[in-house]
Formats: C-alpha cells, structure tokens, sequence
C-alpha cells in the first residue's frame, strides 16, 4: 500500500491529508510535494491530519520534522492531528511533542489558527 | 522464513508486509504487528540508505525464525557497514542529517524489541538480530 496525499488551502493554512503508508519511499513525494506548495502558494501555516494514517516509522519523523522547520523559517506554524496510539508513541519517542502542536480534530487545529472550517 | 530482495526503497512495504504475514500465525496482538513491521521498516531503509547508499544492486536478507511465542529476525545486508555504533545507537544520531533522517531507527528497534544485537564491519555488512517474545495473555483468555 502506498500513501495518498490530499491538500486543501483554507485562507493561508495549508491542509495535509495521509491515507495509507508513509515510510521512507513515500516520504520523498510528500517532502517534494509539500516544498512545491510552500513555494508557489502563499502559505503561512501547516495542518498536517494524520486520520487515516496506517502506518509510519522513523522516515515519517524525519519528512515532518524537515517541513516543520521549512513552516518555522516562514514565520508559520504546523499543527498535527488525529494521530494514531502508534504513531503517538513514535512522536513521544522522539521528543517530536516538544516543538509541535497536536489537535485531536483538523477542525479544532484549524480553529487554533484562526481558520474557521 | 527466508527473504532477499533488491535495495529499493519500494521493496520496504514488501517486507514488512511480508514478514507481518509470516508471523501472524502466532496470533500476535495487534501493537505487537506494529511494532515488528515498524522495525523491519527500519532495519531494512537503514540498509538500503546507508549500507548500500542508495546503490540498488545491494541485495537485502531477512530471515525469520519462530520459537514457541518468540520471534527471532535477522536482517543482513553486505554494504558498507556501520564505522561507530556506539554513535549510531544514540537517539536523533545520523549521518545523513541532508537527507531529512531523524536518526531515531535504532532508538525505535530498541523500544519494540525485547533484544538488539548489531554487527557490522567496514566494508563487510551489518547483521541485526533482533528478538520478541510475543504476549501469551490472549490465548490464556480464550
């Protein structure tokens, strides 16, 4: 299984939606994907919801620290929700918590920003 | 169980998948799945990044072995092996920062299995044998 990836722009938000598997093949087209939209869009901040994640080891860690980082450098911030007790444990793992938000809801994470869903 | 396939990234979800596949007959717990295909997972993207960097003549083994309620997988490739694992265990330790790795494969190897033993020589290869004894609690309920 691969992983599908869905974005929407709701005012300067952009919307991230997983479905399926993110390991270190699918993270490139993600990595690429994301940097494409930050570049050409005028995007100030990340709502990355992770619903229908199945699955996720370290390379996952890695893509959403990197755009984490590339959100920050533009004065933004990256909200992450709907997370899995699996994916839980790796983001508790790797200290991941420290430095980024988690919503239970995209409609709460987007409320938090400003964004009225 | 035994398992060789080409160092491509797309043939990680294969072996994961795979080996999930084969040990499902001791009817592990659901966490417990996750967890073994989590660190095959990196097992195996480590070897295919930095044994073999990215080179996909590399051939990754796996091999599988069931013993009662414990499940004992090895997973070897012949790259170029690890020069300091003392660092290379170290949480967010990685050499290819670059490459967007967050240095944390053998951080969530060590927290998923029961036993984590390495080996690996300059320019021979690295084997990683790795051991978990699966929960016995469901089948006691039945």
């Amino acid at each position: 299984m691969s992983l599908d990836i869905h974005f929407q722009v709701k005012e300067s938000v952009l919307c991230i939606r997983l479905t399926g598997e993110l390991d270190h093949h699918s993270a490139e087209t993600l990595r690429q994907k994301v940097t494409n939209y930050l570049e050409t869009e005028d995007i100030r901040h990340i709502v990355l919801n992770l619903a229908d994640l199945t699955f996720m080891d370290s390379s996952g860690l890695g893509v959403i620290l990197g755009r984490y980082k590339e959100i920050k450098q533009l004065g933004g911030e990256m909200v992450v929700c709907a997370i899995s007790p699996a994916v839980n444990r790796l983001f508790d793992m790797s200290g991941l918590f420290k430095i980024i938000r988690m919503e239970s809801s995209e409609q709460t994470a987007l409320q938090t920003l400003g964004v009225a869903s | 169980m035994n398992l060789t396939f080409s160092a491509l990234s797309q043939n990680e979800s294969f072996a994961r998948v795979t080996v999930a596949a084969f040990i499902a007959q001791l009817d592990p717990t659901l966490d417990e799945l996750t967890e073994i295909k989590t660190v095959v997972s990196e097992a195996v993207t480590n070897s295919i990044i930095h044994g073999y960097d990215g080179n996909p003549d590399g051939k990754v083994h796996i091999e599988v072995t069931l013993d009662d309620h414990v499940v004992y997988l090895t997973i070897r490739d012949e790259g170029m092996g690890i020069t300091d694992l003392e660092e290379a265990r170290q949480p967010l330790f990685t050499t290819k920062p670059d490459l967007e790795r967050s240095g944390m494969g053998f951080t969530i190897m060590e927290n998923f299995m029961d036993d984590v033993m390495i080996d690996s020589s300059p320019e021979m290869g690295t084997t990683i044998r790795l051991t978990k004894h699966l929960s016995k609690s469901k089948a006691l309920c039945n």
